[in-house]
């Protein structure tokens, strides 16, 4: 019982970073139909901008605050300016692929500008164990469930109590529209843009102290958390979140219970019947398109 | 007039080719793991290679020839190591100096084999040798042969009746795993949990759990340096408080710079390492900081050693002769007294493996320390 709470203690913290960062899937997609393939390596590069900073001499603070001031420059306004807006004129394909050129482009950047090695990366706890009902629980594991709802919890309640969060989501929902009610849409797609980019930061703050940092790691968490926000559905912010935490319980206890070498598998086997017997995904909201 | 160019042209031709011939290079082909999961290896197997290199060619080179060597990454996969180590190939060169992974030994080392090139390997997997390849010549222990070392090492110093052995499932471990298991059956030792991981795995929460339910007292683990530290960062978390024993990876500078406090205790045995206490490898190693501004690890020896390997053939035979480096390698016995760049003595059997001493040795504050020199198989 005590292995089982564990794993699903240890699932629950990799589930919140891919939460993190299904949302910005979710986000970006809902704001400006932006799939953004390039996700994962948004979350590796932060922990980058970190090192650097840190290797100045600067505290761990200071080059967390850098790192979310570049991140909001380069990850959200830039990649917003620079490649969103010229390639979405073009349609959804163009714009994807485009972001799996973007994805290359930083991890060979990072490879060649930084080091294709592995970095340690401080974690915002130290490494000691808890003692919670009677199970031995990782304070690390525990620090980022908090601070990954703390985020969650302050999302959904901007976008659902706040008038800003509001015009968000009437742009979301009908962008001419919501221009017609004079909310500034464009405004409000950049600071879309804006969240993704700290949530990326906050999700790679937290998860690079256990993967490492490496030009690499993106891809995992990348693929994941898209999956992620699949299952859990596209549209929908709550469907990215659930579809975050039911992942990275599944991911382990199949694991665990089923297999390590067919563990990357199970996911996908649930992708798959989601995609056959609920595309809209848990819990989605089904779209139609009109020809 | 005519006559007078085509005199000077023929003249300035041969003035060319003479100060060719005398810039005459050894081209060494080197193919390593620069990026991708085994970056940490390659990287250091190159820069090991490049500071013999350096030695070698500012002591006038090897029989009067420079060394040149060019080095291609595989990117850690065994396909582009074998597209690669073709086109090695058919740049004429006088040896081949790589990869490390075995994985990618396995499907490049039929190549050089056929073009007769010496290719001198980084990897330890043991069925390398015995695949009857006559090129192949290891700069460190095959498993076959550190693995009893190690195995004794449980069974006799540390007594250990149920050991859970933690493998990453590829050759190199594959490999490692099977042979670890033999040596400990046959020492008496019970094998309490046999838990399989992926390369480039990067969580490894559920694989510490089932380690804990496994009830072992102790536990070896054969991984990759990148792995290795992920693994004991999560064993840390999980409070697990058991002898961690590993081969020379687990012991690795990398290991311990990435898992920081979490490498604390670590112990095993280790076919190199820059902290044994011989004083050729103390210079080797303050001449690798002096030069990369980081502690060399064992990969950055296996670089090193094969460069002087290559060497010490060529020098046997008194001539660069490609296709008879193999043959003069094998059988050879190297003293470090004469040539200091192998570091300690070895001989090379017929197969192209190796016998030499080793260490066991303990990770604390973050530093290997070497505890037992061990003397080599066949003294």
């Amino acid at each position: 019982m005590s292995s089982f709470a564990t794993l699903v203690i240890a699932g629950l913290a990799t589930g919140a970073i891919y939460a993190l960062i299904a949302i910005g899937f979710a986000l970006l997609w809902q704001a400006s139909q932006t799939i953004n393939f390039a996700q994962g390596e948004f979350v590796m590069l932060p922990a980058f901008f970190a090192l650097v900073a840190m290797g100045l001499g600067l505290p761990y603070w200071a080059a967390a605050l850098i790192t979310f001031v570049l991140a909001a420059v380069l990850l959200g306004a830039m990649f917003k300016r620079l490649l969103v807006d010229p390639m979405l004129k073009h349609g959804v394909i163009p714009l994807a692929m485009a972001t799996m050129a973007l994805a290359i482009f930083l991890k060979e950047s990072v490879k060649d500008l930084y080091s294709a090695e592995a970095y340690p990366f401080p974690s915002l706890v130290p490494p000691v164990n808890v003692n919670v009902l009677g199970t031995n629980v990782s304070l690390q594991h525990i620090a980022i469930i908090v601070v990954a709802l703390v985020t969650l919890v302050a999302l959904t309640w901007l976008l659902d109590h706040t008038t800003t969060g509001r015009q968000m989501q009437a742009t979301a929902q009908n962008p001419t529209v919501a221009r017609i009610l004079g909310i500034p849409v464009e405004r409000m797609i950049m600071l879309t843009f804006l969240i993704n980019a700290v949530l990326v930061v906050i999700a790679s703050l937290l998860v690079t102290p256990i993967y490492l940092a490496k030009f690499s790691s993106g891809e995992t968490l990348g693929l994941a958390a898209f999956v992620a926000a699949i299952i859990g559905g596209f549209n929908q912010l709550r469907g990215a979140i659930v579809g975050g935490f039911l992942l990275g319980v599944i991911d382990n206890l199949a694991a665990a219970y089923v297999s390590t070498q067919y563990r990357a598998a199970v996911p996908l086997f649930i992708l798959i019947a989601v995609i056959l017997f609920r595309p809209e995904g848990l819990f989605g909201r089904k779209e139609e398109r009109t020809v | 007039m005519t006559g007078k160019y085509l005199t000077a042209a023929v003249a300035s031709a041969a003035v060319l080719l003479a100060g060719g011939a005398a810039r005459a290079e050894m081209k060494i082909a080197c193919v390593a793991e620069l990026s991708g999961s085994g970056a940490t290896v390659g990287k250091n197997f190159k820069a090991g290679a490049e500071l013999a290199i350096a030695e070698i060619n500012a002591k006038g080179g090897v029989l009067g020839q420079k060394i040149a060597m060019s080095c291609a990454d595989t990117q850690t996969n065994p396909g582009v190591a074998r597209g690669l180590i073709q086109k090695a190939l058919d740049s004429k060169p006088y040896a081949v100096l790589g990869p490390v992974y075995s994985g990618s030994i396995k499907v490049t080392a039929q190549l050089t084999s056929e073009a007769g090139v010496t290719n001198v390997i980084g990897g330890e997997a043991a069925e390398l040798t015995q695949m009857g390849l006559k090129t192949l010549i290891r700069t460190s222990f095959g498993q076959h042969l550190s693995m009893p070392k190690i195995a004794a090492y449980m069974a006799n110093d540390l007594k250990a009746k149920n050991v859970a052995v933690v493998w990453v499932n590829n050759d190199f471990g594959k490999g490692g795993r099977d042979t670890i298991i033999k040596q400990l059956t046959a020492r008496g030792v019970k094998i309490a949990g046999d838990l399989s991981t992926e390369p480039a795995q990067v969580d490894f929460a559920a694989d510490v759990a089932k380690l804990k339910a496994t009830k072992a007292d102790a536990v070896f683990i054969y991984l990759h340096e990148e792995e290795s530290a992920r693994i004991l960062k999560e064993i840390q978390k999980a409070g697990l408080k058991l002898p961690l024993i590993g081969e020379t990876t687990l012991l690795n500078q990398k290991v311990i710079e990435l898992a920081g406090s979490a490498a604390n205790g670590v112990r095993g045995h280790v076919g190199l390492s820059a902290d044994a206490p011989i004083d050729p490898i103390r210079k080797f190693r303050k001449d690798f900081m002096a030069k990369y501004n980081y502690i060399p690890d064992h990969n950055a020896m296996k670089g090193y050693l094969g460069i002087y390997t290559i060497k010490a053939g060529t020098e046997k035979m008194g001539k660069l002769d490609s296709k008879g480096l193999a043959g003069a390698l094998k059988g050879l016995s190297i003293s470090a007294a004469k040539q200091p760049g192998m570091l300690m003595d070895v001989a090379i059997d017929q197969n192209g493996d190796l016998d030499r001493i080793s260490f066991l040795a303990e990770v604390s504050n973050g530093k290997t320390a070497i505890t037992k020199t061990l003397p080599p198989l066949k003294k």
